[in-house]
């Protein structure tokens, strides 16, 4: 995999798609919706993890439409238990490796081990078990699959789901609009657990998406990459506008593409000029009852977010001090 | 220290440190566990052994109880020799995780430190937390004192690990009565138990080299076939459970029966109880056969898989058999041990009378005296026809 460049490397406008791995680790054949971004961000993260991991994914929709029994469309070692504990799960493993590791009783290189889940399971129902494995500094790299809501239910809100969004619980009418918060920014919460990796990612950008999942997975200690998963189901899109929505998402700032190694901001896919939110929200029905004082609104919180983005991606002062523990023993 | 104990030895040590040290001996190699009285002297022994170097082990200081199963059966998954322990509330809150355990056939190892469940909140013993979680497929067995305590902490290793078995088990013990008081253990040597229990041999496991997908989900088609291999796995495992006891009983001369019997011979009325309160029942059968009443004792060891046939067995030729619940199945007609004894008397031609009585709840002290009232009590009642469906045993007020 080396071939592909290192980790390290930051020039990714010098890599082209024939140059990425050839190896796919998530099938063809599994059950996704017609125009899926979170598959298509699935597939490619699967490439830049390599072969040598361990998944442990949440129930949700990329559990759902890839493991019914008798089938699977993982070609990793893959274990799902439940919705809520992914990260557990994933310290479990990441203990065991330890404990087999030092007694000699692992053949090959020790495994990288990847946990994954919904914005459900990683937001609301399992932000506790996440936190804890963040906490305790597992060797581990957290994937958030983004699709604003718990589409695997039949699209309820979550507290990811944006501003405005209609879903099965969260409907327009007569004294509604729609979600009625901002959406719960899980980077930061990630960010503040002091944690030396973390990063957001579209299956938009996939070579952004792809050094940054390298860049987690090679990382000592905790990772965790937020990655946006557009979701034409549940966000009522055309199938055929799944990638331009997630260009969309980043051109308008409503998703920008940043890292936060150690602490320090960097954006990853600057934007010279940003288009107006209206753009990313018009082709989607999930946003079709806003008027405008709702989009101005959108439209300006979205700036204000921005700014101040890139004001820490300009500040000298990291995030925290980076942590180093002494080693003891 | 458990490696200089030699076996013969009988030393005095709380039951808690007497099962870390089985968990050592044991050479579990990842323990993820959550505080909650009255489990944590075990972890925090376990943990303080890990610290020190004693026991070569990954401790996960989970946040939560429901991540600490979690997180049991990533390190089960990825191979590891996995314990954890907990009570109450920690496993209830375990339960949606517990279930999962046994049908992906992790063996991971649980001790339960007994304890009432919540509202009110109680950190003292019953059988309410563990009778809540009677059909998650675990094998699931009581001790009665602290060298059982020890001695099944290392044979469920064995047992869960068989692969002809292949599930969870936990061990109850109960909470204070038994975790916290000090008794005679005698422990076994390093070298003994590695002969008897060989490290673990994964089934299947999380590896690069031969990638498999657990934890996959069933359409309707499978599910039914999915429960039935889970409840044949468990029916199954009895076999090799009585094969692990009779190697145990053996090398150590501590032989254990799925039902154990006090004084039966003869015996026209039964008291069946379960865990700790066996001594203090043999007690009160030793002054009610001193006084020349047929009264005999059953225990009741092995509570998964049930124990049918030894049950039927042991109470063959009573009149009346009297259940000791240390729970409650509030708004039902018999509390978990009277139904499942009740349901495994029925088809007789032959039966006993059997009479339920709920005793012993959120710490309630129960004595021989208590005992002696609940015969006759319940010998009063089979003879006029039972006033209720169970009896609620010294209820005040």
């Amino acid at each position: 995999m080396d071939k592909f460049g290192s980790a390290e490397s930051t020039k990714f406008d010098t890599y082209a798609s024939r140059m990425m791995p050839r190896e796919e680790y998530f099938t063809s054949g599994h059950r996704s919706c017609q125009g899926c971004g979170e598959a298509l961000a699935v597939r490619w993260v699967c490439k830049a993890i390599g072969k040598d991991t361990i998944i442990a994914h949440a129930t949700g929709c990329m559990e759902i439409v890839s493991s019914a029994i008798p089938q699977t469309a993982w070609l990793h070692p893959w274990i799902h238990v439940a919705f809520e504990n992914t990260s557990a799960v994933a310290s479990g493993i990441d203990a065991a490796l330890n404990i087999l590791e030092r007694k000699g009783k692992l053949k090959g290189p020790r495994p990288k081990v990847v946990a994954m889940g919904g914005d459900g399971g990683t937001s609301d129902i399992g932000l506790q078990a996440l936190s804890g494995a963040l906490e305790r500094g597992h060797n581990f790299t957290y994937v958030c699959w983004d699709n604003e809501a718990y589409m695997n239910t039949g699209i309820q809100r979550s507290s990811s789901t944006p501003f405005g969004a209609m879903t099965t619980t969260s409907p327009p009418g007569k004294k509604s609009i729609g979600q009625k918060t901002w959406k719960k920014d899980m980077v930061a919460i990630a960010v503040a657990h002091g944690i030396p990796y973390v990063a957001t990612a579209s299956p938009g950008y996939l070579f952004d998406l792809y050094f940054k999942i390298r860049k987690a997975v090679e990382t000592p200690g905790p990772a965790y990459v937020h990655v946006l998963s557009v979701c034409p189901t549940g966000w009522r899109s055309a199938t055929d506008l799944s990638v331009r929505l997630a260009r969309l998402a980043t051109e308008t700032a409503v998703f920008p593409l940043y890292e936060v190694v150690e602490g320090r901001h960097r954006l990853t896919v600057e934007v010279p000029k940003l288009r107006p939110v209206k753009d990313y929200l018009k082709p989607q029905g999930r946003f079709r009852h806003l008027r405008e004082p709702e989009i101005d609104f959108i439209q300006k919180q979205t700036l204000a977010n921005y700014e101040l983005l890139l004001q820490k991606c300009k500040s000298p002062f990291p995030e925290f001090a980076p942590i180093h523990l002494p080693q003891v023993g | 220290m458990a490696q200089k104990m030699t076996a013969g030895k009988r030393i005095g040590m709380e039951v808690s440190i007497a099962v870390s040290y089985a968990v050592q001996l044991s050479r579990a190699e990842a323990i993820a566990a959550y505080p909650i009285t009255p489990q944590t002297h075990i972890v925090e022994h376990l943990s303080s052994l890990v610290a020190n170097g004693e026991l070569e082990a990954e401790f996960i200081t989970v946040e939560s109880e429901h991540s600490a199963m979690s997180a049991s059966i990533g390190s089960a998954a990825a191979g590891a020799r996995t314990y954890t322990a907990t009570s109450s509330q920690g496993l209830a809150l375990m339960h949606e995780i517990l279930f999962i355990a046994s049908a992906m056939r992790f063996p991971i190892v649980m001790t339960v430190a007994n304890r009432a469940l919540s509202g009110p909140l109680s950190i003292w013993n019953d059988h309410g937390d563990i009778m809540a979680e009677r059909d998650i497929g675990w094998i699931q067995i009581f001790v009665e004192n602290g060298q059982e305590a020890f001695d099944h902490s290392i044979m469920a290793f064995k047992i869960a690990e068989d692969h002809r078995v292949l599930l969870p088990m936990i061990v109850n013990l109960d909470g204070f009565i038994l975790s916290h008081v000090v008794e005679a253990h005698e422990l076994l040597d390093q070298e003994t138990v590695d002969r008897f229990l060989p490290p673990l041999v994964p089934y299947h496991r999380l590896d690069p080299a031969k990638p498999v997908t657990m934890g996959a989900f069933a359409m309707p088609e499978l599910y039914t076939e999915m429960k039935m291999a889970h409840q044949m796995a468990l029916t199954n495992s009895y076999g090799p459970i009585l094969e692990v006891w009779r190697e145990w009983g053996a090398l150590t001369g501590r032989h254990y029966q799925p039902v154990e019997t006090y004084r039966t011979e003869g015996a026209k009325v039964l008291l069946l109880i379960m865990g700790s309160l066996g001594e203090v029942a043999e007690t009160a059968v030793d002054e009610l056969q001193a006084l020349g009443e047929p009264v005999g004792l059953v225990k009741l060891r092995l509570w998964r898989p049930f124990p049918f046939e030894e049950l039927r067995k042991a109470v063959a030729g009573a009149d009346l058999v009297l259940v000791c619940d240390r729970a409650l199945s509030l708004g039902g007609g018999a509390n978990p041990v009277l139904a499942e004894v009740r349901s495994a008397l029925y088809p007789l031609a032959v039966r006993p009378q059997v009479l339920g009585y709920t005793v012993g709840l959120g710490g309630r002290d129960v004595q021989p005296a208590d005992f002696i009232k609940m015969l006759r009590h319940g010998q009063a009642e089979a003879k006029q026809g039972p006033s209720q469906e169970f009896f609620m045993y010294g209820v005040r007020g």
